[in-house]
């Protein structure tokens, strides 16, 4: 449990100081939203029937942006090969790295959303509603992204065949998710049966993911 | 089933019964697939409501049937590769995923040329063809992740977790999907399976679904048979290369 807090601290730490990872998916998430406007246009009322999937979607990619990066610099300085030899087991070692992705990325993303939430006329009162699903949902992008970025380690082109294999996977969350808040903007039906949807991937990815993402890494270093 | 499978673990001894076997199902394909297409487009009357486009559903219901089956022929694979280490396990996993791929990508194709004159587009976000679409995704992020490693033993491991992943999440995707739709678009979901098919549909169809499933073995044993072959040459000339490598230094 410590050996995993320390790795969980060690890699919230190395985010924090390394600079730029953080800031360019937040700006990744902004520049995605900015221009969706372009593409819609201005109507407002057209764009606060669209925030919500397109709030998620860009949410998404941004996350992305930053998953193959879970193992990858590990990988390349031997700290992973120092892991997998460790007394820690290898899902929880997994579990730890994809909870700091989670943490270092995924929840700047959902506190950032808010602002984009205003900027595609959002109504206010269901901004606390998006920020709770996206914190409830998130994990599940974390963890999952955790798979393919163990899949795809060390492999050329790693960043976009990522994508391909993971968001497809992304499916439920992006529909629980945006119909959580979807529900709370235009109605009809409670936010609450897709929202309750949606922690149960969470819960079940937290739990089922580092399995395969261990088994994955033990692939990549027979 | 289980001797049987360990019997053919020895790639010679599957090659041996792989070369017996395919002529006769290539013949039964041929025949089955010659009497299908007969049948349905001579012999079923059409339909009194979808007149002669329902002959598009002995195309398109066998290929969404294989699209399927095909992906559970490599989760099982999968589980053999990671499990009991079956040599051949990745080979038809490996074998299987393109031509899974390309049965749902009739799938998809036939059932959009069947929605135009049905629905009056080719495409609806229905649940099932947005559940299909979703598969002939995962199928794509396989053959793209067997591409991408180069060491065969690692890309068959990489992609049985994949698979194994995908065949957990594809109940929660189809889930999901139909509770997106009847949540946004009750009024869309037309789906064919109003009314029952009369035995005079139902023969053709379970004749074209025969031919297929035959076909879909034949080709998978075929691409088996390939991708052993095309193991044997990698390893002869990594072999070779070696020896130019001792003796040339």
């Amino acid at each position: 449990m410590t050996a995993a807090l320390a790795l969980i601290r060690r890699d919230i730490a190395l985010a924090f100081r390394e600079g730029g990872a953080i800031g360019v998916a937040l700006g990744f998430y902004l520049v995605v939203i900015a221009i969706a406007p372009f593409g819609l246009g201005p109507d407002l009322n057209l764009l606060s029937r669209v925030a919500p999937g397109l709030l998620w979607v860009a949410l998404l990619l941004a996350a992305l942006l930053s998953a193959d990066r879970i193992f990858h610099n590990d990988y390349e300085d031997g700290t992973l090969d120092v892991l997998t030899m460790g007394p820690l087991p290898l899902p929880v070692v997994a579990a730890s790295k994809s909870l700091a992705h989670w943490i270092t990325t995924c929840v700047p993303l959902a506190l950032l959303a808010p602002v984009l939430g205003l900027l595609l006329n959002l109504p206010i009162h269901t901004i606390p509603l998006l920020v709770l699903a996206m914190l409830a949902g998130t994990p599940a992008v974390s963890f999952i992204a955790g798979i393919g970025a163990s899949l795809t380690l060390g492999l050329r082109r790693s960043g976009l065949l990522l994508a391909l294999l993971v968001l497809p996977l992304y499916v439920p969350v992006l529909i629980f998710g945006v119909s959580t808040v979807s529900a709370a903007v235009t109605g009809p039906g409670s936010p609450w049966p897709p929202f309750l949807m949606l922690c149960a991937i969470s819960l079940a990815s937290m739990v089922l993911a580092p399995l395969a993402a261990a088994a994955a890494l033990r692939t990549a270093f027979r | 089933m289980t001797f049987s499978l360990t019997h053919l673990a020895n790639p010679t001894r599957f090659l041996n019964f792989a070369g017996a076997v395919i002529p006769s199902l290539a013949g039964l394909a041929v025949i089955l697939l010659g009497a299908g297409l007969y049948l349905s487009f001579f012999v079923a009357p059409p339909d009194y409501q979808q007149g002669e486009t329902v002959r598009i559903m002995f195309i398109h219901v066998p290929s969404a049937w294989l699209a399927m089956f095909a992906y559970v022929l490599i989760a099982i694979s999968g589980l053999g590769t990671l499990i009991w280490r079956h040599p051949l396990a990745d080979v038809s996993a490996k074998a299987a995923a393109p031509i899974g791929a390309t049965f749902t990508f009739l799938a998809l194709v036939t059932g959009s040329l069947w929605g135009k004159p049905m629905w009056g587009t080719y495409w609806v976000w229905d649940a099932r063809l947005t559940s299909m679409l979703v598969l002939f995704l995962l199928y794509l992020g396989l053959i793209a992740l067997w591409q991408a490693i180069e060491e065969p033993g690692r890309a068959g491991r990489a992609a049985a977790i994949l698979a194994l992943v995908g065949a957990v999440n594809i109940p929660i995707i189809k889930f999901s999907v139909n509770w997106w739709n009847t949540l946004h678009q009750p009024a869309s979901v037309i789906r064919a399976g109003g009314p029952t098919i009369d035995s005079s549909l139902l023969t053709p169809l379970v004749v074209m679904a025969l031919g297929f499933t035959v076909l879909f073995i034949l080709l998978h044993l075929i691409a088996m048979r390939a991708e052993i072959l095309r193991r044997r040459v990698r390893a002869l000339q990594q072999t070779q290369v070696a020896q130019a490598a001792l003796t040339g230094a």
